[in-house]
Formats: structure tokens, sequence, C-alpha cells
């Protein structure tokens, strides 16, 4: 086990059960459309004894839809308010129809949170440069509610973000609100536009050679497809990254969530349970197996 | 010569221009001159003669694609220290895409015919001309094999 945030107990939660492989009943009390395909849900216990949902960022619950089936989706809020347990999610299978379907009222099972969260203390005294793309914002913006609540803390602060198109942009709002910040870096680039778009035109990675940031003395969070994040790396190690500094959130099938079943198994690591955030340094070798 | 002094500086500013010897520089100073383009404005239309590339001084340039019977789409935007345009290095010369000004952009145009003229006069300026688009052009190929997969998409 390496000395990434993994090795950290997750949170105690009153609202969950204290068997790990039983779902909690929660009920939906928010729900807004994102994007054409993604959507947010805020959740709180069906108990109605309200409470805490206490999380570190990057870590994920397993959202059951009764009589379909459950999945692995990361925790969306902000951690220094645990009474709104938010998760957004992008629609790709019948589960996350499912979950889509679902109004306010309606309940839902929750387990978790569960896995390894972005080294945020760790981070401290360094410079933080987050890239992420498409959904990977999500899992990713707790990570950033807590540097700007901590903002002192840390040195530049760096946001890049890629989207498809315009259209595909994640919390539009917030970005622009993040980069209205003087304190704060924030980029954002789409594959394609129409002319109505002002902002960049270009992959995520172009971002990098435009950020001002100090790449011997900085942490790098990065959240997005495996494929995004496998010519990021690249960018970042030409800019002086060490494999060390650069964090990764993995996606597998993950089915259990706490290492036993081993569907989400990555050479000798579950990433349900070892991740699914990973110091890159610990998985690059892993990243290159073909197939795995 | 005052001018072509003047240009040669803003040249050497350029990151395209970084560790070129100067003597090249300063020659091809007299094919280069100071443009502004208005925000809206195009520099550039798919099809025209390629008769200038652009170094970037600041602002951005959108690479557009004309879509028959829609809006244009922009395929790439190009920023301050960036370099636009390598048609005029290739047969027939002509631009492949709309190029649009995003803002107000300060751009270094350098004339193709002029510099056509000085490379084949000059092969170790061509030389130094050449070296220094190959990786643009390397970097600019490996950006769109990145943009075809698509790698925002479901997976």
């Amino acid at each position: 086990m390496t000395s990434h945030a993994a090795a950290q107990p997750s949170p105690k939660n009153d609202n969950l059960a204290d068997d790990a492989m039983m779902p909690a009943p929660f009920r939906i009390v928010k729900r807004t459309q994102e994007l054409a395909d993604t959507f947010t849900i805020e959740l709180t216990p069906a108990s109605g004894r309200g409470g805490a949902f206490a999380f570190r960022p990057g870590q994920f619950n397993m959202l059951y839809a009764f009589g379909v089936g459950e999945v692995p989706i990361s925790i969306s809020g902000d951690p220094a308010n645990p009474k709104k347990l938010i998760h957004t999610i992008r629609t790709v299978g019948a589960v996350t129809q499912a979950i889509s379907n679902m109004k306010v009222g309606d309940e839902i099972g929750v387990r978790g949170p569960f896995g390894s969260a972005w080294p945020v203390e760790q981070a401290e005294g360094s410079d933080v440069v987050i890239i992420t793309g498409g959904i990977g914002l999500a899992p990713l913006r707790p990570a950033i509610d807590h540097v700007l609540a901590n903002r002192n803390k840390y040195g530049r602060f760096v946001i890049l973000y890629g989207a498809r198109s315009p259209a595909d942009v994640l919390f539009m709002d917030q970005l622009t609100a993040w980069r209205g910040r003087l304190d704060t870096y924030v980029d954002v680039t789409v594959d394609h536009a129409t002319r109505d778009w002002a902002g960049n035109v270009g992959v995520v990675t172009r971002l990098i050679e435009r950020a001002n940031f100090d790449a011997y003395h900085a942490k790098a969070f990065i959240c997005g497809p495996e494929l995004m994040m496998r010519f990021t790396i690249k960018e970042l190690s030409a800019r002086g990254f060490a494999d060390e500094d650069i964090y990764v959130s993995m996606e597998r099938n993950m089915k259990c969530a706490i290492g036993h079943c081993g569907h989400c198994q990555f050479g000798g690591k579950f990433v349900c349970k070892d991740g699914p955030v990973f110091p890159y340094s610990s998985v690059n070798a892993l990243l290159k197996v073909r197939g795995l | 010569m005052v001018k072509i002094e003047g240009i040669d500086k803003l040249l050497a500013e350029h990151p395209f221009f970084k560790d070129m010897p100067v003597d090249a520089r300063k020659t091809l100073a007299g094919c280069a001159k100071n443009e502004r383009i208005e925000p809206g404005d195009y520099l550039a239309q798919e099809g025209k003669p390629a008769d200038k590339f652009y170094l970037i001084r600041s602002g951005a340039l959108a690479v557009e694609c004309h879509v028959p019977s829609g809006d244009n789409l922009v395929i790439e935007t190009l920023h301050t220290g960036e370099v636009l345009g390598w048609s005029w290095m290739v047969v027939p010369f002509e631009w492949s895409f709309d190029i649009r000004a995003v803002e107000l952009t300060r751009v270094i145009s350098l004339d193709a015919a002029c510099l056509r003229k000085k490379i084949i006069k000059d092969k170790l300026l061509g030389f130094e001309l050449y070296s220094r688009f190959i990786p643009i052009l390397a970097k600019r190929l490996h950006s769109t094999r990145q943009q075809l997969t698509d790698m925002y998409g479901k997976s």
C-alpha cells in the first residue's frame, strides 16, 4: 500500500448500515438536468432523521436503483457541506437510466463512501493543477471546493477542463464563477464549436502549455477518460512533473466496492478499495499493459 | 531600415524565432509586416491564395471549416505565441480553412512570395524556417488525432 490517501479509513456515517454490503434508503430531494445526458441528484436519508454524510473528495458511493441494479458514482458535492449528499451522473446504461427516470421523492439505495481520495492535505503548500474532461469534472469538484475553501494553504491553483462541445461543458456556471476569482486560473476548451463560442477550441492537453505553475512544486489531479489521462500525463511529464506528483482517478467495473468480488481488479490492485484515486507512480506500469 | 529593425525586434520576441541565427531572422524581417485584425474579421478564406503566414503577438484566431447551408464550425483556436498557416509551403498554395479573429489580434505577417524567393537563394534559411515548422505540424497533427478519438464521449 502506498502512502496516498487510500490508507485513510472512510468517514463513519450514522445514516448508513453497519454492513458495507447493505444499502441504506435515501430520498431524492432535488434533481437538476445538467446536460442532455447528465443530471445531478441531491439525497437525504429516507428515515427523515437528516444528519450529515461525511466523505473525502474523490470517494464514491454505490447507488442502488431498486429492482434494476447498482452502480458506483463519485460524490460531487462539497465535503465541507456534508448535509447535502450530491451525485452527478451520466446516463450510460440501464441502472443510470433508471436513476435518471427517478423523480424528487423517489427512494434510492446508498452504500459508501468507498475508496481513496484526492490527496488535498498532501498538496498543501504546493501548486495544484486539476485537469479533467467530460463528466470527469464531477469527481474533482469536491477537491476544487476543498482547495477554494482553504485557498491560503495552496500555491497557484489551475483548473483545465475539456469537453466535446460547448453544449457538453459540465458545471458551466461554476467554471465561470471559479474563473472570476483572482486566485484561480481556469481554462476551458472544446473539441469543436460554432462561431458563437468565444472560448478555446482544441484538445485539453493544449491548455497545459499556457498555464502557469511550477511543475517541480505541484500536485496534479487528473480525471477523465483514460485516453485523455494518458495524453495529459505525457504532457505533464514533458513539463517536468514527477510521476509521484500526478494522481489519477481510475474507472473499472466495480461491484462490491470493498475489494471482495474482484470485478475491478487492476493488476494487483482493486480499484474500489485501493483506488479509485491512485498516484500515477503506482499504476503507470499497469496502464501500459494492453487489455488490462 | 528603421522599419525593418522594429519588425526584427518583434520577430525576436516571438517563440517561433527562438534561437534562430540573427542573420537569418534579419533576412526574414524584410518579408514581415505588423498587422492588426479586428474581432470578427477574416484574414484568410478557404480556397483563396495562401500568400502569407502569421505569428500571433496577442489575441486569438479561430480556424473554421465552412459547413454548406450552416454556420462555420470552429475546429481550433490559436493564441498568443502561436503560428498560423503552412498552406503557403504546400502546392497549390491555397488556404484549407477560413481564419477569423476571435478578439482583437495583433500579428506579424510574413509574405510567402518574398519568403520563397529568399529560400531559393539561401537554402540554409529554408532549413531554419522549415525546421521550425515541422515540430508545429507534428504537434497539430497529434492534437488532431486526439480530437479524432472523441475521447470525452460515452465509454
